[in-house]
Formats: structure tokens, C-alpha cells, sequence
């Protein structure tokens, strides 16, 4: 018997996306969707996120940014150190707390922090940046491997499933264990196409876990016409458009920076 | 008076940051502000060997470290650095805080590969004070700004992005100024996609020749540390390798009470903020990380 998961992370608004991801994953015989967090941010009418989550069944883990709405704190605690990246992130952050219902408030502050889920034998826990620290960037250039293994013992799983970055990469750890970074599906990731990117595990009898990092395209024209009508930054705009980060590029580390174009 | 009371200890949660200081004391410059006074004569601290380092690194794996960092003094005078940073891409992510004086070709061509041939990141931070030599220089000493240029250019042509880093040295209005006009001096060496990084100067060292020396009021006290993010401190997640030991962090080398232990195990403990500088880190956060390792304070 085969299972497979559907995940992503980082919805940011891009409500857009999340109905197309949701459409593939179900083709591609996902038997279960989840969210690792992050669903506001960068882009138009956060409400339009929630139902989609609601009317799929989708279990979300709280992101920094969810936290931070439901909470209704100050900025987005996305942990960004250059003062143009906290600038722009300011905007979006500023938008999308203005733009989100109060119930969906009440929604993203009872979000848990971390899912655990018993799949094929395999333990897997699903967070938003590391199980230690919700906004914990783990970079694939800056993470060493026995880093890794110490995250997976220390915390008790076979499968570690991450987002927050915004760049999905996988790393295999001893004993058929591994960490997955899946993503997002709110923007592209920086390498110059439009596509976004979701991850389906597939876990058979035989205790092995098969990663498939998913490309999806989506109608970003619209994203970015609507992003446009609500007044949003040009520098978000340019990146659903062009798939080039052109802000928060500050903490990406030098291979993650070298493979953009800006 | 103030009264003498016990400091505050700090616990680390985690060994994130393995640093190494890997050139000893010894440097090739003799800047004003540097805050473990090295020069060219500075013999206090010793090389490490590639052999030292690799031992340390053996011992890191179990205590799953995240990244590593060399310093110095100026780490490239170290004739086994570039074995080193190729051996440590084996381990983990590896970053060198240079003054980028002493690059030479080959070294980076080399570097360049075990980089490319890595899944981690090598990163270089270049330290320089201000856009120009009028204000780099005085500090740095003379020919430095254009000696850290042709580094810069260097590193660039190999394929590096290193991070410029600046000890702030000029008022808080000027800052935008000074910013936008180091990033276009950047761009007219050829560094197209300039990254910077602005530190806070300490004072400690030389530093504390230049202006004033701490205050004994500048200490941490335990009511500073009740809803205090510790993570800020460089301690906290971090400890330095030297050639007498492991020590708690890269920036108190000096201090009687650094050195911890002689193994990396050994230094898994508690330490007293008892130094001015600790006041400092306290203050302006953990200026020693690259922003990518989310430790970073915010820079304004
Ligand atoms: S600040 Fe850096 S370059 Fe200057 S003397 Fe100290 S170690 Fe050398
Ligand atoms: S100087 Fe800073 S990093 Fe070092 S012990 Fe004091 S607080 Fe910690
Ligand atoms: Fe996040």
C-alpha cells in the first residue's frame, strides 16, 4: 500500500495558487493536504485563503506570520536583518492585518505549532521553519547534515517537514530518515519562472519515503493584476511575474544568492 | 558606587556556531578599533593546524553543529587555510572573517571548486571602515581601502559574493549617505550585487584606547536578563576554538575567565556575563553571524 501526502507552506495570500495546488495534489492522489504555516503576506485579499483551507480539510501548523496576526503583534517576526527587507515586509504585513477577518484571527492564533502524524511506521512531524524555532531558517547551504540528525533524534522523528525559507531542498539522514523544506506556494522561488513549488511524500510498505518536489503553474497575471488593484509593491509585483526575489535577498546565504539574479 | 554582584550566568542551548581562531592574534594590519588588538607582532593567540581543526570538527558531528566561522587575526595567514575551509566544506557551511589584504589567486581558484564540488555555502566577510580611503584608511591603515578592493575584485572574479562588513565609524545621520555611496563604490569594482553588513564598534582592545572604555555601570544585570532574548547573545549558541582551548566566544579572547574546557563537550556549560563587553552584545545583539543564520541583529 502506497500513501500520499500533499504538503506546502507559505500560501502568503496567494489564494490563486492554493486553488490550483489544491486541484493537483487531489489528481496526483494525495490522500491528505496540509499547510506548514504562513498564509498571509506579499499578496491580495487574505480571506480568500481560509475557506479554501476550510471546504479541503487542510490541517495547518501556525507560521511565524500567523502567529503574529492572530496575535495581532506588530511585523511578521519573518526574521529578516536588512532594514530595505523589514521595510517592504512592513507593507505587506501592515495589509494583510488590516485585510484579515477577525475570526480567521482567531483561526491562525489557535493554529498548532507542530503536527505529528504515524504514517507507514514512519514518525513524521510536520513545523514551520525548524521543530525548535518557528522562524528558523534552515537553508540547504547552511545546515549541516548532522545538525539534521541531531533535530531528528532530539525531536523524536523519521521525516522532518519544514517551510519558512521559501526554497524547497531535501537532505537524507542514518537510519532512512530525512528533512524536507517544501516550499511555498505563495511566490516563486527565485530562479527566474513563475511556477511555484508543493511536495507530495509518498510512503509505501517497505518503510521508504519518496520525496517529488511539484512545479505548479497558476494565473499569475491574475496574481499580479490583483496584487496591482490593491496597491501592493511593485518589487512583490516584479517577482510574481518574473520569478527574481528582488527584496529579502539579504538572508539568503551565498550558493541560495548566487543562483538568483539579483 | 556601584555595588559588586554576581553577574548573570548564561546557559547554551545549542552549539549552532563552532568559531575557530584560526590565525591566532597574529594580523598584517593594526586597526584602531580591532577588538582583540592584533597586529603583526601579535603572538598571543598561535595558529591552528589543519590537524587541530579537523579534530575539532571530528568532535562536532555529535554535538551536531550547524555552521562554522574562522577569524583571527587575519585567517589567511594561516599557510593551512585553504586546506582548512576545503576540509571543513566536508562538515558543514563555513564563513571567514577577512581584512581581504593577502588573497592569492590560486587560494580562491581552489576555494572556488571544493566550493562548487560542496552542498554548503563558503562565505567571505571583508572587513573595511567606510566608502573611501580618507575614511578607511586613517583607521585601517594607509593603502589598505585599496588593497581590500583588489580582494574584493578578487573574490569576485572567482565567483565569490562576499559580505562587506563595516565597523560603524560615521554618525547616525550620515548613514543612508554612507551606505548608498559604499554600494555604488562596490559596484564600480565590479561587485555588481554588493552585500553589506554594518557592525557596531566595541570597546574593548584598542577600541578602548580610542574612546572611552566601558563604565562599570556597562555590565548586564540579572534583572536585564528577566524577558531577555537570550539567543542574542553570540554565547548563547556559540564557542571558540583556540590554540590554549575552547572559549566561550570570539569576542572576549582575552578575558581570564574564556577559556572553558579543552574539549568541545568540556564547554558545554554555563558562563558569567561579568565583562563590559558582554553589555555591548547585550545592546546591539548578535553581530557576529551572517544573516542567513537568522542569529543576525536587525541593522538599521
Ligand atoms: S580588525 Fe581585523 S584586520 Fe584589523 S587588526 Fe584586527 S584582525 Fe586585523
Ligand atoms: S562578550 Fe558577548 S558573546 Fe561573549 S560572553 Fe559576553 S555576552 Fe556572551
Ligand atoms: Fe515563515
Amino acid at each position: 500500500m502506497k500513501t500520499t501526502l500533499a504538503l506546502f507552506g507559505g500560501i502568503y495570500n496567494n489564494y490563486l495558487a492554493l486553488e490550483a495546488a489544491i486541484v493537483d495534489e487531489k489528481k496526483r492522489g494525495a490522500s491528505d493536504i496540509y499547510c506548514l504555516g504562513d498564509l498571509g503576506a506579499f499578496g491580495p485579499h487574505p480571506d480568500r485563503v481560509f475557506p479554501l483551507l476550510q471546504e479541503n480539510n487542510i490541517q495547518c501548523v501556525q507560521g511565524n506570520y500567523d502567529d503574529s496576526i492572530g496575535n495581532e503583534l506588530e511585523n511578521c517576526q519573518c526574521g529578516y536583518t536588512d532594514p530595505r527587507d523589514n521595510y517592504f515586509a512592513q507593507i505587506s504585513y501592515d495589509y494583510t492585518l488590516a485585510n484579515t477577518s477577525v475570526p480567521n484571527r482567531h483561526y491562525l492564533k489557535n493554529l498548532p505549532k507542530e503536527i505529528r502524524l504515524e504514517i507507514q511506521g514512519k514518525r513524521v512531524l510536520l513545523c514551520h521553519g525548524s521543530p525548535r524555532k518557528t522562524n528558523e531558517f534552515l537553508w540547504e547551504s547552511t545546515t549541516s547534515t548532522h545538525f539534521l540528525e541531531r533535530l531528528a533524534s532530539d525531536f523524536e522523528a523519521d521525516v522532518l517537514v519544514g517551510t519558512h525559507s521559501g526554497i524547497h531542498w531535501q537532505r537524507s539522514l542514518s537510519g532512512g530518515r530525512a528533512f524536507i523544506n517544501v516550499g511555498v506556494l505563495g511566490r516563486p522561488e527565485n530562479d527566474g519562472r513563475t511556477d511555484v513549488w508543493y511536495t507530495l511524500l509518498h510512503f509505501n510498505d517497505a518503510q521508504e519515503v519518496e520525496v517529488e518536489f511539484v512545479p505548479l503553474r497558476y494565473d499569475h497575471q491574475r496574481m499580479a493584476a490583483e496584487m496591482t488593484e490593491q496597491q501592493l509593491p511593485q518589487e512583490f509585483i516584479d517577482t510574481i511575474t518574473t520569478g527574481w526575489w528582488s527584496t529579502c535577498l539579504e538572508i539568503l546565504p551565498a550558493k541560495e544568492r548566487a543562483r538568483g539574479k539579483f | 558606587m556601584i555595588q559588586q554582584v554576581k553577574p548573570p550566568e548564561i546557559a547554551i542551548s545549542h552549539l549552532d556556531h563552532l568559531w575557530f581562531q584560526v590565525a591566532g592574534t597574529l594580523c598584517n594590519l593594526s586597526c584602531h578599533h580591532c577588538f582583540i588588538s592584533c597586529h603583526p607582532k601579535n603572538h598571543n593567540f598561535g595558529f591552528l593546524t589543519l590537524e587541530q581543526v579537523e579534530q575539532r570538527l571530528l568532535e562536532s558531528v555529535a554535538l551536531g553543529v550547524k555552521e562554522y566561522y574562522f577569524t583571527g587575526g587575519e585567517p589567511f595567514l594561516n599557510p593551512d587555510m585553504v586546506s582548512i575551509l576545503k576540509r571543513t566544506l566536508d562538515f558543514g557551511p563555513a564563513t571567514v572573517l577577512t581584512n581581504g589584504t593577502v588573497f592569492k589567486e590560486p587560494w580562491l581558484e581552489s576555494l572556488r571548486e571544493a566550493e562548487q564540488q560542496s552542498v554548503y555555502s563558503l562565505e567571505f566577510r571583508v572587513s573595511i571602515d567606510g566608502f573611501t580611503a580618507e575614511t578607511n584608511d586613517p583607521i585601517r591603515g594607509e593603502g589598505t581601502f585599496d588593497r581590500a578592493m583588489r580582494g574584493v575584485s578578487k573574490l569576485v572574479k572567482h565567483g565569490f559574493m562576499p559580505i562587506i562588513t563595516a565597523a560603524r565609524t560615521w554618525p547616525d545621520s550620515e548613514e543612508q549617505t554612507v551606505i548608498s555611496n559604499f554600494l555604488a563604490m562596490l559596484r564600480s569594482h565590479g561587485y555588481e550585487r554588493p552585500r553589506l553588513k554594518i557592525l557596531p564598534t566595541l570597546k574593548l582592545g584598542e577600541e578602548e584606547n580610542r574612546s572611552c572604555g566601558y563604565r562599570d555601570s556597562e555590565r548586564i544585570t540579572s534583572e536585564m536578563m528577566e524577558e531577555f532574548d537570550t539567543s542574542q547573545l553570540i554565547c548563547e549558541h556559540s564557542r571558540l576554538v583556540t590554540d590554549r582551548g575552547i572559549q566561550v566566544c570570539p569576542i572576549l579572547l582575552e578575558a581570564e575567565d574564556a577559556k572553558l574546557g579543552e574539549t568541545l563537550q568540556d564547554s558545554i556549560r554555563p558562563y558569567p556575563l561579568s565583562h563590559g563587553a558582554c553589555f555591548t552584545c547585550y545592546q546591539y545583539g548578535s553581530i557576529c553571524s551572517n544573516p542567513s543564520s537568522g542569529f543576525s541583529a536587525i541593522e538599521s
